[in-house]
């Protein structure tokens, strides 16, 4: 993967990296992609040797083997059985371009929520937001522009009177206030991102799952294996 | 189908059209009939004939129930074919993004310790679990929190009714762990979650030993009365409004009679052409000493709806009902609307904020409870 994209990133002359410098040292647009191909090529055989490996170690080993996927469904069952689901309002300008920094910045964080882009944050609604809860969203996490950044002058000050509202309606729901959740976070806070999507999940997976929570034991490890 | 427009009674119409000339929302200028779904009824056609958007527009105000000569239960009508719509997926297009609705159904799920006594005070002297009357305080703690723009303070009316109570030494159950009571899912063809809702209700009641039931919310009055009846088969439960039990006991109340003021009543539909009481609210509003009372042009049977009963719609024509209704107010020269629902309060105080007609037809408005706990003798 990586020696591709670095591949495409030589394609764009002006970003003056050293990947495209070394590229240019050898010599044009077509070997890095073949050092690409070549480089996956290498991994695979890698790949490729270990069931190999197995196979050649003893017959019988193969049922062993046969019989791993349901040990790693028991893996899976063993790891704490739920995670939580969040939901997590961006607006176009600011925050989900954050989040895009927090991505090609490679910044890791937790991957328990569905983002949903919307133009501005004054858009953001109480209903959004209750509609989330019903729906069986553990935590719901509404970002927008910092005060005085807002693409339109003032749809930030529109989102945190919605905000207000909202956190009364959940108050009074009996839902705890840890699981909503207003951060302004701008275009350039990529790592502000990650760490207030580590910090909300952590918060929310104290809480546990909502009385109305669709959130499943989360089925990765056995889409891994 | 064919059920429903028995169960309607809606094989009696001969197609006179009254329903059309009356409704409220065809008068404000939408192409809206009553008639036409009737008809779809009675041909058995259902919601595919029906476009849905024309079938949540009607405001269930029950004017044409009132003045159909085939004695055709239109109101209900709407109310199955909503059922029938939801059924079908047709999801109708809530106002306030329907944020209301969530809130419904999620307290139908149920689960979380609701937080709704927050305005109880000290000096309101209630019982969370147990005694021989209920009241009912129905959801303005959320419209309140959800409508702080138009100061539309339905707790105000909450506390006076339980401190009305309480001069008539009745110390009410006041539950923390009251549901919604369904209304507007059931108006919505959700009635799946008004279920849930309505049997979680029930029991809570049942467990409470109340033998009355009070509230005064308009609409909690009409579930309670009609919708819960079935689940209230077996029991002695009376269900009274506010207005109503406050008349029965008017001989205890003591008034003190200072300033004089001139005030108006809207009856809400609910109350009104639903369930029929149109008399106690008058009989109170009449025994206070202070007040002078004045009836609008359109009163009782007759009387305007607020336009937005069930959450489930609103539009221009409602703003037009709405200002129509204002300024009918104002025109009996009364200094104060009062109303015996929270939603009536909150429609007109929403349409009160019309920057372009501003005091053309502001109007002072509250609850029926805050005026007569006003006036009441220290």
């Amino acid at each position: 993967m990586t020696p591709t994209k670095k591949g495409k990133a030589s394609a764009n002359p002006r970003k003056g990296s050293s990947a495209a410098t070394k590229n240019k040292a050898a010599g044009g647009k077509r070997k890095p992609r073949t050092a690409g191909k070549t480089s996956t090529a290498a991994t695979k055989p890698n790949a490729a040797s270990k069931p190999a490996a197995k196979k050649t170690a003893a017959k019988p080993a193969e049922k062993k083997a046969a019989a791993k996927p349901p040990a790693a469904k028991t893996v899976a069952k063993e790891k704490p059985a739920w995670e939580p689901q969040l939901i997590v309002f961006a607006c176009n300008w600011c925050s989900y371009a954050g989040a895009d920094t927090a991505g090609v910045s490679r910044i890791q964080h937790q991957p328990n929520f569905r983002m949903i882009r919307v133009m501005c944050s004054g858009r953001i609604q109480p209903a959004f937001v209750l509609r989330a809860f019903e729906k069986g969203a553990d935590g719901v996490l509404v970002s927008g522009c910092h005060f005085g950044d807002c693409h339109y002058i003032f749809g930030n000050e529109r989102a945190a009177e919605q905000f207000k509202k909202t956190k009364n309606m959940i108050k009074l729901l009996g839902i705890e206030e840890g699981r909503l959740r207003l951060e302004w976070i701008s275009a350039a806070e990529g790592a502000r991102f990650a760490q207030v999507i580590n910090e909300f999940t952590d918060q929310v997976r104290d809480l546990g799952p909502v009385p109305f929570s669709k959130s499943q034991p989360i089925e990765q490890t056995e889409d891994v294996a | 189908m064919f059920d429903l427009a028995k169960d309607t009674n809606a094989w009696a119409c001969y197609d006179c059209g009254k329903c059309t000339g009356t409704c409220p929302i065809a008068r404000a200028g939408a192409t809206y009939s009553p008639r036409r779904h009737v008809l779809a009824a009675n041909l058995g056609g259902g919601v595919k004939v029906v476009p849905d958007e024309s079938l949540s527009a009607c405001l269930t105000c029950s004017l044409c129930n009132q003045r159909c000569p085939a004695d055709v239960d239109y109101t209900e009508l709407v109310m199955r074919l909503r059922e029938v719509a939801h059924g079908e997926g047709h999801e109708p297009e809530c106002p306030h993004g329907g944020a209301l609705q969530s809130v419904m159904r999620m307290m139908a799920k149920g689960g979380t310790t609701q937080d709704r006594l927050g305005w109880l005070t000290d000096d309101l002297n209630t019982d969370p679990e147990r005694g021989g009357v209920f009241y009912w305080t129905g959801c303005a703690m959320y419209y309140d929190a959800f409508f702080p723009e138009f100061e539309s303070n339905g707790l105000n009316g909450t506390k006076a009714a339980v401190r009305l109570l309480n001069a008539l030494n009745v110390k009410p159950v006041v539950s923390p762990n009251e549901r919604c009571c369904g209304h507007d899912l059931l108006w919505n063809g959700d009635r799946e979650n008004f279920e849930l809702l309505a049997e979680y209700n029930v029991n809570l009641v049942k467990e409470s030993g109340a033998s009355v039931l009070v509230t005064s919310c308009a609409e909690c009055l009409r579930t309670w009365k009609l919708d819960y009846a079935p689940l209230l088969a077996g029991t002695d439960l009376r269900v009274c409004h506010l207005t109503e039990y406050l008349a029965d006991n008017l001989d205890i109340l003591e008034f003190s009679p200072d300033g004089q003021r001139k005030i108006t009543f809207q009856d809400p539909c609910r109350l009104g052409r639903h369930l029929g009481i149109y008399d106690p609210p008058r009989q109170l509003l009449e025994a206070v000493p202070g007040i002078e009372f004045e009836e609008m042009g359109r009163k009782g049977p007759g009387a305007m709806c607020c336009a937005g009963g069930t959450w489930s719609n609103c539009d221009r024509f409602a703003k037009k009902m709405q200002v129509d209704r204002l300024r009918e107010a104002r025109a009996t020269g009364a200094e104060m609307m009062v109303t015996a629902c929270p939603k009536c309060q909150i429609h007109f105080r929403c349409a009160m904020n019309d920057p372009n007609l501003g005091d053309e037809i502001t109007i002072e408005m509250r609850d029926i409870a805050e005026v007569i706990v006003e006036a009441l003798a220290d």
